[in-house]
């Protein structure tokens, strides 16, 4: 029997009463993007995230079928590519979009960059986007050893030996890397727990810091559009979030999935030979794109430089350069606040020729 | 540091003991060469000095003192006692078990036995002794791959002699054998593919003992490695009819030195060797042309299966597994070549029925990843029309959205 002092429901009143879904239509209803000249920049945040969704529900699907163990972890692969319906375009999925991710994440850190946009109050955004960056990378390099062939073997034998070089703490922390004193079981084992649940756990914490501080403090600006509008006496045109920049984000979300796809038929991912840890490093070995820079820099650094290692002062100069770069936003403006525009435009233009350059250069010789 | 500075010390004096090298080493021309030379020898590695072959006392400082015939010095060692001398040490077990514990003492033994040494035994001090392969003063290990017996140059060592038309003529031997061995199979595998256990001048002549196989033994020694073909070619027609012919087995198809790769046109075509006895219509031809056949059904079979499966692996699709199986099939050929040594067409024929079987189903494999190619990108296209449709109409969304906006901001205006 019906209590008659309960007042009859409004429509969409059940989902409104329990969630307030009021508040969120009023926050995307107040919420603009800057429209400028260089909008077009600001999608890609949004596109990294896109991948990243893709990343979570490609990854999910190939856990119902893969086996992390050496004896395994090959077969299970090819299984996936062989067998399983649909299975070579999950993987190849999940391969070109992690590639895709990091090249999105780039593009947004230097947009980012290059339109000031880590200016106070978004010192946090920075640091924490520049964190995302880097889980992105450990990502990649976790994941790289999961098909357990040949060329990602011994890629991951190289690049833990490069840990191994950091002073003091490098032979633990290789160690704690490899779960032993080489690459092996253990060490994929190990991989795979960080890719499927650590470095997940981390990302997931971080990202949703990440997208509460751009919401927090709004799109950024570019400071010459703020004074060009200021000489007209106006200030900046916005673009309501939704559904205005919200549709066009989608636009640029189908595109990339669009060039996802393609990118997954026509070249599908390779998985190469199994690896046998007795047989020897194949000629050329060389890892992902985004470590080739840093790789091919390594190679060109002599044995000894004075008295130190070569490798040693090789890491110690990427450590100096990455800490320099997180510090960005505290070194771009001067003690009495004004910002080092030609200092933050010329290392960022640096950066990019040393890591286009480099990068090439490995890839080729 | 303290170990090297203790080296030093130790050194210098040890150094400064061997009187034969301190004076030969400020001599000049060839009674210096010797000193110089014995630094890289394995002898003075192990402490063995000049005068353990030549007599003299090393420690002695004074030449005459060390040189004396009292003390058994006989300075340059005649031709015919040079395996002697060698074999005074490397005859003796109890000796060499100190410095090579594994290495045979039976080399002497077998040099009397060689074609060299029965001629040096009869007074021909043309023929070669030690010395002759494993040089002198600066004898290396056979390892060492600057010795002249090291696998990579013993053929350029036997080569010395044995192509050398002024020193062989005394000996009516032939001096084309290094020549037609540069241009066999077993040279391709030790000099281009660096295979340090394919077959040179030693492998079948022997290396002490070095004596040409006999013509009943040239199957034995091919059989060494080729065990399967040897088995089969004893069983085979073949084997009673060479031997009543005095022909050399192997040698009769394959030649000796200029052993070429093996291939379907020795069985059958312009050049087969089979043809060089059996008649096109004679029973042995028809068998020949038979195998041929048969192999080369196979063989297009499998290139067949490569070049599908190589473009369905050029175009990204997955096949290692039938790459796999290809390496069946190809074993599959090495077994019908080897079959061929039955000389009949249908020991031939399983190994083939097999391979084809294999060939059928990879070739098969390459064509259906192939369609499953053409499926994907279908799929694709058809993907990328609904992604631009769906695209088109979020744009024409944003436009009616945004014009409705900017009529109600030219009312409002008004």
């Amino acid at each position: 029997m019906a209590s008659a002092t309960e007042p009859p429901q409004q429509q969409g009143g059940w989902l409104e009463e329990r969630l307030g879904l009021a508040a969120i239509r009023a926050f995307l209803a107040h919420k603009t993007v800057p429209v400028h000249a260089h909008t077009l920049w600001y999608y890609f945040g949004g596109i990294t995230l896109f991948l990243f969704t893709i990343q979570v529900m490609t990854g999910t699907l190939l856990l119902l079928y893969y086996r992390p163990s050496p004896a395994e972890a090959y077969e299970s692969v090819q299984f996936i590519v062989t067998r399983v319906q649909f299975g070579w375009l999950i993987r190849s999925i999940h391969s070109w979009s992690a590639n895709l991710m990091i090249l999105s994440a780039f593009i947004h850190m230097f947009s980012v960059v290059f339109l000031r946009a880590f200016r106070r109050p978004r010192e946090l955004t920075w640091l924490s986007g520049i964190a995302l960056l880097g889980l992105a990378l450990a990502f990649g390099f976790s994941g790289y050893l999961l098909p357990w062939n040949t060329v990602s073997y011994f890629a991951t034998k190289v690049g833990t030996d490069m840990a191994a070089a950091v002073p003091v703490v490098g032979h633990n922390m290789a160690r704690f890397l490899r779960g032993g004193n080489d690459v092996g079981g253990a060490t994929l084992t190990r991989f795979f727990g960080f890719h499927v649940a650590v470095l997940p756990g981390i990302t997931t914490m971080l990202l949703l810091a990440h997208l509460a501080l751009v919401q927090k403090h709004g799109m950024s600006s570019p400071r010459w559009a703020v004074e060009e509008y200021r000489r007209k006496g106006q200030s900046v045109p916005q673009m309501p979030f939704f559904p205005n920049f919200f549709l066009r984000e989608l636009m640029a979300w189908y595109a990339a999935l669009g060039v996802l796809g393609s990118l997954a038929a026509i070249f599908p991912w390779e998985l190469g030979l199994k690896a046998d840890p007795f047989a020897p490093a194949p000629a050329g070995i060389r890892p992902e794109w985004y470590f080739l820079a840093p790789f091919y820099t390594l190679k060109l650094i002599p044995s000894h430089v004075l008295v130190f290692e070569g490798e040693l002062v090789g890491l110690a100069g990427f450590g100096l350069l990455a800490l320099w770069w997180v510090a960005l936003p505290f070194w771009a403006v001067d003690r009495k606040g004004v910002e080092r525009t030609r200092w933050v435009t010329g290392a960022g233009v640096v950066l990019l020729a040393y890591l286009a350059t480099f990068s090439a250069l490995g890839y080729w010789r | 540091m303290r170990y090297g500075v203790l080296a030093f010390l130790f050194a210098v004096p040890l150094a400064a003991a061997d009187s034969c090298v301190d004076c030969h080493s400020v001599l000049e021309g060839k009674l210096q060469a010797p000193a110089k030379a014995f630094a890289n020898d394995i002898h003075a590695r192990f402490g063995f000095s000049c005068a353990d072959c030549h007599g003299g006392n090393r420690n002695e400082t004074d030449p005459e003192a060390a040189m004396s015939k009292a003390r058994g010095f006989v300075g340059k060692i005649p031709r015919t006692a040079v395996p002697e001398r060698c074999a005074h040490c490397h005859s003796d077990a109890s000796l060499m078990e100190k410095y090579k514990p594994r290495q045979r003492v039976d080399q002497m033994a077998q040099y009397r036995t060689s074609v060299h040494g029965k001629r040096l035994a009869s007074g021909d001090t043309k023929v070669a002794t030690c010395i002759d392969c494993h040089s002198v003063h600066d004898i290396r290990e056979v390892k060492d791959p600057l010795s002249p017996v090291h696998p990579l140059r013993l053929p350029e060592t036997c080569s010395r002699c044995h192509s050398d038309k002024t020193h062989m003529a005394s000996y009516k031997l032939p001096t084309d054998q290094f020549a037609n061995y540069r241009k066999s199979v077993h040279w391709e595998a030790l000099a281009k593919r660096g295979d340090l256990s394919a077959p040179s001048c030693a492998s079948c002549h022997g290396n002490h003992g070095a004596q040409p196989p006999e013509v009943g033994s040239v199957a034995a020694v091919c059989g060494t490695c080729h065990v399967m073909m040897e088995d089969l070619y004893k069983k085979s027609p073949h084997q009673p009819v060479f031997a009543a012919m005095g022909a050399a087995g192997c040698v009769v198809c394959h030649s000796n030195h200029e052993i070429r790769p093996p291939s379907v046109g020795m069985l059958a075509g312009p050049n087969a060797v089979c043809s060089q006895c059996h008649d096109a219509t004679s029973a042995g031809g028809i068998a020949a042309a038979e195998m041929a056949r048969q192999i080369t059904s196979l063989e297009k079979a499998l290139a067949r299966s490569d070049q599908v499966l190589a473009n369905a692996q050029q175009s990204g699709m997955e096949v290692s597994e039938a790459l796999l199986r290809q390496r069946e099939g190809r074993e599959d050929l090495v077994k019908a070549a080897v079959a061929v040594h039955a000389f009949q067409a249908a020991a031939v024929q399983k190994p083939v029925k097999e391979g084809l079987t294999i060939a059928a189903e990879t070739y098969q494999t390459g064509v259906s990843a192939l369609q499953e190619r053409t499926h994907r990108r279908l799929g694709l296209l058809a993907s990328l029309i609904a992604i631009a449709l769906t695209m088109l109409g979020l744009w024409l969304a944003i436009r009616s959205i945004e014009g409705r906006t900017a009529k109600t901001s030219q009312l409002t205006e008004r």
